[in-house]
C-alpha cells in the first residue's frame, strides 16, 4: 500500500500538496499578521500619536496620562468595531459568494444588507426608536429579506443568477423605501439614520462593540466547521451530495449564520459598502483555488474596513466615513466584475 | 488496492414512482444492479433514464416506492453514510477556476473524512490510485480548465474513484467527447470493474456503444422498463422499433461480437428491404 507514495509520482504528489499548502498557510498568516499590525497602528494614529508601548499599556489596562482616555476610550472601541464587522462582513460575503457560485452575490448586493437598513431607518424615524431595539429590528429584517429573496427565486430549486437578479431587484425596491423614509425625517433623526446609509465607525462605543463581538465569536467558529461541506457546493448541488454533503441543510444553516454575521455588523456600523462583496474576490486572488475562503475573507475583509477607516479619517481635508472609501473602492470593481461575468459567466 | 475483493453493497429499485413538480416521470419501476456487473440504462429523451439515475443516487425522492440500499431506504440513511459506498459522477459538475488535478480528485475524499481530521496517507494513496487508473497522473499539478474535454472527464471519474465506493453511477459519461474519447472512458470503467469488481450503473445515449459494454442493459421508454437483460438476447429489431420508434436491422459487431444497431433511414427503405427480400 505505502509503496505506492514512494513512486516518482507519488512523491511529486506529496510534494506539491505541501508545496500549496506552504502557500497557503503563508499567506494565512501574512493576512492575520498584517490585521494584527493595522489594528495597532490605528491605535497609535491620530491628532496626537502615541508609542506602541503606550497603546500596549493602555490595553493591557493600565493607566497612562492621555493615552487612557484618546486610546482607550476612543480609538480603542472604534478600531475593535472596525476590525469585528471587517470579520463578519468578509465571512458573511464570501459564504453568500460561494454557496451560489458567483462574486455578484454577495450580501450587499442581493439586498440583504439593504434590508438591514430599510428597517434600520424605518425603526428611527417611523417607529421614534432607538438603541438596541433598532439593532433587533434590523436583523429580523435581514433574515425575513433572505427568506423573501429565496421563495422569491424558488422554482424546482434556487438558481445562482435568479436568485442575484431577484435580489437586485429586492435591494432597489428597499433603497426606495430607505430614501422615502428619509424624506420624511426630522434633521435630527437624519443624523442617527444617515449612519445605516453609509456605514460609518465614528462615534464606536463598547454597547456597539460587545454584540458584534458575542454573534462573531459564536458564529464564526461555526462557520469554520461548517466550511469543508460549504466549499464543496462550488461543485454544483449534485456533485456536493454524491460526497456526502447535505445540502439542503448546509445551505440554510449557512445563510442563517451568514445573515447574522452581516445584520449584526450592520446593525453597529451600518452597511459598510462593498466590504463583504470585495473580500472574497480578493482573498481567492491571494490564496488561490482549491481551499476555504472562510478565514482568509474575514481577515481580508477587517483589513479593508480597519485601512479604510483610516484612510477617511486622515487621508482628506475632511473627515468621511469610512463606508465612502469602500464604496469607491468597491463600485469599479462590480463594474469590473459585471463586464466579465457577461463574458463569461464568472466564478469567485 | 487490493485487486478485486468482494463487493458487498447492493443497490435496487423496488416499485419507485418519480415526478417533477405535476409531471409523472416513472411510474411503479423496479430494477436491480446485478452484482459486480456493468448496467447500461438506454431509451429516447425524456424517456426518465436520468431521472432514475438521480433517484438512484439519493438527489431526487421517490413519491412512491423506495431506492434499497443494502436493505435500508437510501433516504433514511445519512448522506455522509451514502457516499462512501455510493459514488455518482453527475452530468455537468463544475470545477472552481484555477483548481489544480490533484486538488479536484483529493474531494473526492470527503465522505471519508471528519471535520478538522487531518489529509492522511491513505487518502493520499487512494488519490494517486485514482489518477494513475484514470491516466492523469501526470496532469496533478495542472488546472483543470487548462485540460481537454476527454481529460477533464477523466479527472471526473478520477474523483469519484478516490471516494473509493463498491456502487458507481455515471449520467452520460461520454457526452461532449469526441469518438476516440467515449471508447476510451468506457474502457476505464471496464477496467475498474473488472479490476475492482466495482458494480456500475450509467445512462447511455449511444445505443451501440451501450449494447458493447454493458453485462445488463436496461432499455426505458416512457418512464417504464421495456426490456432488460444480456445486450445479445435483448436488442432486436422489434425492440428498437419498440423503444425508440426506428426502423433498423441488427447485426453483429464485426469487433466484439454484441448486436450493432444499422438504423435505415427514409432513403434507404427500399434498398434494405431488397437486401432482405
Amino acid at each position: 500500500m505505502t509503496a505506492l507514495l514512494e513512486t516518482d509520482l507519488g512523491r511529486s504528489l506529496l510534494a506539491g500538496r505541501r508545496a500549496r499548502g506552504r502557500r497557503r498557510a503563508l499567506v494565512l498568516a501574512a493576512l492575520a499578521l498584517l490585521v494584527v499590525a493595522t489594528y495597532l497602528l490605528s491605535l497609535m494614529i491620530g491628532h496626537t500619536r502615541y508609542s506602541l508601548g503606550d497603546v500596549l499599556r493602555v490595553v493591557a489596562g493600565q493607566t497612562v496620562p492621555g493615552a487612557s482616555f484618546t486610546v482607550g476610550d476612543l480609538r480603542l472601541p472604534r478600531a475593535t468595531l472596525a476590525l469585528l464587522v471587517g470579520l463578519a462582513f468578509g465571512m458573511g460575503g464570501v459564504t453568500f459568494q460561494t454557496m451560489l457560485r458567483n462574486p455578484l452575490a454577495a450580501p450587499d448586493v442581493i439586498g440583504i444588507s439593504s434590508g438591514a437598513s430599510a428597517a434600520g431607518v424605518f425603526a428611527i424615524v417611523v417607529l421614534g426608536l432607538s438603541g438596541g431595539v433598532v439593532s433587533v429590528i434590523a436583523v429580523t429584517a435581514a433574515l425575513l429579506t433572505a427568506l423573501a429573496i429565496y421563495l422569491l427565486a424558488w422554482k424546482d430549486g434556487v438558481v445562482g443568477t435568479r436568485l442575484i437578479l431577484v435580489g437586485i431587484g429586492v435591494a432597489a425596491m428597499l433603497d426606495s423605501v430607505v430614501s422615502w423614509v428619509l424624506m420624511r425625517a426630522a434633521s435630527w433623526d437624519l443624523q442617527t439614520a444617515m449612519r445605516w446609509l453609509t456605514g460609518s465607525l465614528n462615534d464606536a462605543t463598547w454597547d456597539q462593540v460587545v454584540p458584534v463581538l458575542v454573534v462573531v465569536a459564536l458564529v464564526a467558529p461555526a462557520m469554520v466547521w461548517l466550511g469543508r461541506d460549504l466549499d464543496l457546493l462550488h461543485h454544483g448541488d449534485d456533485t456536493a451530495a454524491a460526497l456526502g454533503v447535505p445540502v439542503e441543510r448546509i445551505r440554510i444553516l449557512a445563510v442563517v449564520a451568514a445573515v447574522l454575521l452581516i445584520a449584526c455588523a450592520t446593525a453597529a456600523a451600518g452597511p459598510i459598502a462593498f466590504v463583504a462583496f470585495l473580500a472574497g474576490p480578493i482573498a481567492a486572488r491571494l490564496v488561490g483555488p482549491g481551499v476555504s475562503l472562510l478565514v482568509p475573507s474575514a481577515l481580508v475583509g477587517a483589513l479593508i474596513v480597519l485601512i479604510g477607516d483610516q484612510v477617511g479619517q486622515w487621508a482628506f481635508g475632511t473627515r468621511y466615513p469610512v463606508g465612502v472609501v469602500t464604496g469607491a473602492l468597491g463600485a469599479p470593481f462590480l463594474v469590473y466584475l459585471l463586464i466579465r461575468a457577461n463574458r463569461s459567466g464568472g466564478s469567485l | 488496492m487490493t485487486s478485486s475483493h468482494a463487493n458487498q453493497h447492493r443497490l435496487s429499485i423496488e416499485r419507485v414512482s418519480l415526478r417533477y413538480g405535476e409531471r409523472h416521470v416513472v411510474e411503479d419501476l423496479s430494477l436491480a444492479l446485478p452484482d459486480g456487473e456493468i448496467t447500461v440504462i438506454v431509451g429516447p429523451n425524456a424517456c426518465g433514464k436520468s431521472t432514475l439515475l438521480r433517484a438512484m443516487s439519493r438527489l431526487l425522492r421517490p413519491t412512491e416506492g423506495r431506492i434499497v440500499l443494502d436493505g435500508a431506504d437510501i433516504h433514511r440513511l445519512a448522506t455522509r453514510k451514502v457516499a462512501q459506498v455510493l459514488g455518482l459522477l453527475p452530468q455537468s459538475p463544475i470545477a472552481p477556476e484555477g483548481i489544480v488535478v490533484a486538488d479536484l480528485v483529493a474531494r473526492g475524499r470527503h465522505p471519508h473524512q471528519r471535520a478538522f481530521t487531518r489529509w492522511s496517507r491513505t487518502d493520499e494513496e487512494a488519490v494517486l490510485a485514482a489518477l494513475r487508473a484514470t491516466g492523469v497522473a501526470e496532469l496533478a499539478e495542472r488546472s483543470v480548465d487548462e485540460l481537454s474535454g476527454g481529460q477533464r472527464q477523466r479527472v471526473w471519474i478520477a474523483m469519484a474513484l478516490a471516494q473509493q465506493t463498491d456502487l458507481l453511477l455515471l449520467d452520460e459519461p461520454t457526452t461532449f467527447l469526441d469518438v476516440t474519447h467515449q471508447v476510451e472512458v468506457l474502457d476505464l470503467l471496464i477496467d475498474l470493474n473488472r479490476s475492482r469488481g466495482t458494480t456500475i450503473a450509467m445512462v447511455l445515449h449511444d445505443l451501440n456503444l451501450a449494447a458493447r459494454y454493458a453485462d445488463h442493459l436496461v432499455a426505458m421508454r416512457d418512464g417504464n422498463v421495456v426490456a432488460a437483460g444480456v445486450p445479445t438476447q435483448i436488442v432486436t429489431p422489434d425492440l428498437v422499433r419498440d423503444v425508440f420508434g426506428l426502423e433498423a436491422q441488427v447485426v453483429a459487431d464485426p469487433v466484439s461480437g454484441t448486436p450493432l444497431v444499422v438504423p435505415i433511414g427514409r432513403h434507404h427503405a427500399s434498398a434494405s428491404a431488397a437486401v432482405v427480400h
